[in-house]
């Protein structure tokens, strides 16, 4: 697996082309935004069927993360469920999924805004999780430093001659890292949204992901 | 019947009053009112609409008629409202108690409210606002007395999806008003059969009749003092030619094939207008308030010439055009007809019409379309069975109007011409999908759009989703544009649109044309492209989606066997050199061959394929090629095709067609591979929408930002995945294979070649090849060379930003494995 390797405040992480973050001396993986439901919340508010695939596939995909990287506990850092009670209708087959993927890791869910408060699957739930130099939570806070957060689904562009590439992308300056959204039913936001670059310093990276994730001066 | 004159008195007193006799297929319309289905086919200013109009205007003078008589329905808003003014002199004149209005995307909601209540005598609208109409539970009492509808430039409608609509609709109307009579406007087509086939109502017969073709138009091309450049689409060469001819004429309509090309010109002819003539351009990414000011400009006579693209090929009388000039090769003699028919409104008067080659190919097809166009060899390709994404948005259009019978429903769509050999087993799968998205995996049981009530009928499960529904009517499928503003402190004027893609590729201080204005990309904020003015020498060109002919198989072929003259003495001087200069550096192509050019240009390797099969089989080979290059380690990064050639560039040189063309590893995992590839996912997201799947509009607007929005991409990757029988990818398979890919024709032309390649390497562009560079429709390929790309570009942009090696970064560990 092709990871962007770097080091946060002394801590040494890789940001997979999968959109997951890994901290290898942690043996810790953490992903974002997940969304799991969001096809059948919708649906429930009268937007048009979709194909109802998104959980599924966004298991397999942390599935082989977590295979991959060998990792022994597990961040999910908010907005896991499109909403709260996304987690107790899941289908049966996902949730005992869901419970396999935990067997024998610790795993955190991080609260979200779509995702307040205790759901159904085991593991613990947590408004923020602080691992110094590192904070792990849901949205970012100003003045925070070593903070890890998600909730933007930020992405951003390169252009090379003629064509314009654009992917999720990490955002990463030095007090602080954004994960792009990992769930399959998910949109981003514009790494030149005031939003993200009233967050980030000048000197600010995005990390690209794909087959090999790439480092760019993020686009503002 | 014949020979007895039905018109009555007040309106044979009102024609001989205006100096008029009635045309012989006014005549005919009137006597032939009664006929369920009639078909008219007749040139431009004919009096076609009044001809269609006629039969109802007298059977209203008699006053006897309460509430909607007939249902006027054109392609372009702006012709109902144009009819509207045109009808109403008749009526005024003969003081006869008709209420004529037109009911569009554009008319107030207070007005359309008083219309469902208290209807018109006569209702001008389009499709989409016809199908919107119908899906109001009280259409049975809007369309109650409903006698007659006429379709007008129903050549164009019986070409899209917009035209199935229509006709599903109708069949609806027809259900409710079983005596309703039709009547089809057609301009001069090849086959007047399919069109009646497509009006009628089905099993019932559609009569066809055809009024006096008129004389012949008066074409050429015009003498330009310049030569055409090698390449472009500017066609600025010919600036001084066409100015003195807009000098010289009345009104000029100068026609485009992009509105790409007809921002370019009509910048250049402003450049040159030392006399300050009014010239105005009119395409459809401008804004609708400066478009209508053309239009009207246009109509008072004010103009002397209009820019303009497809936009204008449709019916509206302007009047006094006497000059059409064709900028760009026509690509189809049809529609070259239909637009020279543009000039000249007057019956029997022969059109006067000019082509403009834009570069030294196009000196060719335009001379392939003139003689074409001269022997009445008009050209056209039937169209396949009524698309499903359509008739599902039928199905949801017809549950907003209450419950329904699936069997009346089937019967219903049976009797379009499109759907008559629907099967039943289609038509229940579409309801299906409509009903719970039709997945494999049930997950929607709960959350069923429709339901199937105890009683046997269809309904909508909940009643608030017809609102949305009814928000997302219609077939035209916009690309996603972001409009075009100046920047004011409070939002400055609207300028336009741009497509989404082209505004991703700007950065600030990018200059581009817009409405003949170079502007200055500011910044991008909530979805609104912000502009200045700048006074920059060379804008870059937007582009724009629009509308693209593809040129018919029979023009392509005429071009192909005009090469295989030893000279060609009709042809400029310019353009005999040049074909001769392509015949001494490389060859031309020849029928039974297949001609490869290979060269560098511009830090990239190109090999461009002269296959002649036509744009859509063209693009498919690209496809192809770019697959088989893919494998072959060429790394590939985009292709773009026309209807004679694939041009194709990548990183690494082609040496060896052989491999390339191996008609065993081209068909080696297709299947697969088509899956994978941009035109099917462009597909797709086309029929996803009209068939309900991705929402255009949804009653909030957009917020900040676009983080809710998901690309339509992945929806499609994912039903790839988990339901790759889904009836949305096999209506994207079926669309794609007739449409955009064309498989049949890529093979047939494998076949007719064999092993007869002729592989040119060359130092660089042939004379042949260099149009190709300025086409527009570039599909990307997703392949190694993108990432290729990505690499050397972020080392750049890192370096550049003097972040390279900062203490953020300690290294990319791109080819090692973590575990």
């Amino acid at each position: 697996m092709n990871a962007y390797e770097f080091t946060f405040l002394g801590v040494a992480l890789r940001a997979l082309g999968s959109g997951a973050l890994y901290w290898p001396d942690r043996a810790l993986l953490c992903v974002s935004d997940l969304h799991m439901g969001r096809s059948v919340r919708h649906a429930g508010r009268g937007a048009p069927r979709l194909p109802p695939y998104e959980t599924r596939d966004t298991l397999m995909r942390l599935e082989t993360d977590l295979a991959r990287t060998g990792a022994r506990m597990v961040i999910c850092l908010g907005d896991s469920f499109d909403d709260a009670t996304a987690a107790d209708t899941l289908r049966e087959d996902e949730a005992l999924w869901i419970a396999r993927l935990q067997a024998g890791r610790r795993w955190v869910w991080i609260e979200g805004n779509h995702d307040p408060g205790p759901m159904g699957p085991g593991g613990a739930h947590l408004a923020d999780l602080s691992l110094p130099p590192l904070i792990f939570r849901h949205i970012a806070r100003a003045g925070e430093k070593g903070e890890i957060s998600g909730h933007y689904h930020p992405k951003a562009t390169v252009r090379s001659r003629g064509h314009a590439i654009t992917r999720p992308a990490f955002l990463l300056d030095e007090n602080r890292l954004i994960l792009p959204a990992y769930g399959t039913y998910t949109g981003g936001l514009r790494s030149r949204d005031p939003a993200l670059t009233g967050l980030l310093g000048t000197q600010a990276l995005a990390i690209l992901t794909g087959p090999v994730p790439r480092a760019i001066p993020m686009p503002r | 019947m014949k020979g007895m004159n039905p018109l009555p008195d007040p309106f044979s007193t009102w024609f001989s009053a205006r100096g008029w006799t009635i045309h012989p297929h006014q005549q005919e319309m009137l006597e032939q009112a009664d006929t369920p289905a009639l078909l008219l086919i007749a040139p431009t200013g004919g009096g076609k609409t009044l001809a269609g109009f006629l039969p109802s205007l007298v059977d209203l003078a008699g006053g006897a008629h309460a509430g909607l008589h007939t249902l006027y329905v054109s392609p372009l808003k702006a012709l109902a409202a144009d009819i509207k003014r045109n009808l109403r002199v008749p009526v005024e004149e003969l003081q006869l108690d008709i209420r004529i209005e037109d009911r569009t995307g554009d008319t107030p909601s207070g007005q359309k409210r008083r219309q469902r209540a208290d209807p018109p005598h006569i209702l001008l609208t389009t499709p989409e606002s016809l199908a919107l109409m119908t899906s109001y539970e009280d259409a049975p009492r809007l369309f109650a007395g409903l006698k007659r509808v006429v379709v007008d430039e129903i050549h164009a409608l019986s070409e899209s999806k917009r035209g199935d609509q229509l006709m599903l609709a109708l069949s609806r109307l027809q259900a409710l008003c079983p005596d309703l009579r039709r009547v089809g406007l057609s301009a001069t087509v090849e086959d007047p059969g399919a069109i009646a086939g497509f009006l009628a109502h089905h099993p019932d017969p559609c009569q066809i009749l055809h009024a006096d073709p008129g004389p012949d138009p008066d074409i050429s091309m015009l003498k330009a003092d310049a030569p055409p450049p090698w390449a472009g689409g500017g066609a600025a060469y010919a600036i001084p030619e066409v100015m003195a001819q807009i000098k010289a004429h009345r009104t000029t309509l100068i026609f485009h094939n992009t509105r790409a090309q007809a921002e370019i010109f009509f910048h250049n002819l402003w450049l040159a207008n030392e006399n300050a003539l009014p010239i105005g351009i009119h395409h459809g990414s401008l804004d609708r308030v400066q478009r209508s000011r053309v239009e009207g400009a246009m109509q008072r006579g004010e103009l002397r010439a209009i820019v303009c693209t497809g936009s204008l090929d449709l019916g509206i009388d302007w009047g006094d055009v006497d000059l059409v000039i064709q900028i760009g090769a026509p690509k189809n003699v049809k529609r070259l007809v239909q637009r020279i028919g543009r000039a000249n409104h007057r019956y029997n008067a022969p059109s006067k019409a000019l082509l403009v080659p834009a570069n030294r190919f196009e000196v060719v097809e335009c001379r392939a379309a003139l003689e074409a166009a001269l022997a009445h060899d008009l050209d056209g390709e039937p169209r396949g069975p009524g698309p499903l994404d359509v008739l599902c948005q039928h199905i949801l259009i017809r549950a907003c109007a209450g419950p329904f019978d699936a069997d009346a429903l089937y019967a219903e769509i049976r009797s379009c011409g499109a759907y008559t050999s629907l099967a039943r087993a289609e038509f229940d799968e579409c309801l299906s999908f409509c009903a719970t998205g039709g997945y494999a995996l049930r997950a929607y049981d709960r959350w069923q759009r429709l339901q199937h009530r105890k009683d046997g009928l269809w309904q909508l499960r909940d009643p608030r989703s017809a609102r949305l529904i009814r928000m997302n009517i219609g077939t035209i499928q916009d690309t996603d544009t972001l409009k075009v503003r100046l920047r004011r402190s409070r939002g400055g004027k609207p300028l336009g649109e741009i497509e989404e893609s082209f505004a991703a590729t700007l950065s600030p201080g990018d200059t581009f044309l817009i409405g003949g204005q170079i502007v200055r990309f500011e910044s991008l904020r909530e979805m609104v492209v912000e502009v200045s003015r700048d006074a920059a020498r060379t804008p870059r060109i937007a582009t724009f989606m629009g509308t693209k002919f593809a040129s018919s198989t029979q023009l392509s072929q005429r071009i192909l066997q005009s090469f295989q003259q030893n000279d060609w003495p009709e042809l400029p001087a310019h353009t005999r050199e040049w074909l001769h200069l392509q015949r001494s550096f490389s060859c031309l192509p020849e029928p039974g061959r297949l001609l490869i050019e290979s060269f560098p240009r511009d830090r990239r390797e190109h090999a461009c394929i002269y296959g002649f099969a036509g744009r859509n089989a063209q693009q498919t080979l690209g496809l192809l090629l770019s697959k088989r290059m893919e494998e072959l380690g060429l790394a590939p990064m985009g292709f773009v095709a026309t209807d004679y050639a694939t041009l194709i560039w990548g990183l690494e040189p082609l040496t060896d067609a052989a491999p390339l063309l191996d008609p065993a590893a081209l068909r080696d995992g297709l299947d697969a591979w088509f899956q994978g590839n941009a035109l099917m996912k462009r597909t797709f997201r086309a029929s996803a929408t009209i068939a309900g799947l991705i929402q255009r509009n949804a009653p909030q607007a957009r917020k900040s930002g676009r983080q809710a929005t998901m690309s339509s991409d992945i929806i499609y990757d994912t039903l790839v995945k988990y339901d790759p029988d889904h009836l949305l990818l096999r209506i994207t398979r079926a669309e794609a294979m007739r449409g955009l890919i064309d498989f049949g024709r890529v093979e047939e032309m494998l076949a007719l070649i064999g092993d007869r390649i002729d592989l040119n390497r060359l130092p660089h562009v042939s004379p042949l090849a260099a149009p190709l560079f300025l086409e527009a429709g570039r599909t990307p390929v997703e392949g190694v060379a993108q990432e290729r790309l990505l690499a050397a570009e972020a080392e750049k942009l890192l370096a550049e930003a003097g972040l390279a090696g900062s203490l953020l970064q300690s290294g990319c560990a791109e080819d090692r494995t973590t575990r």
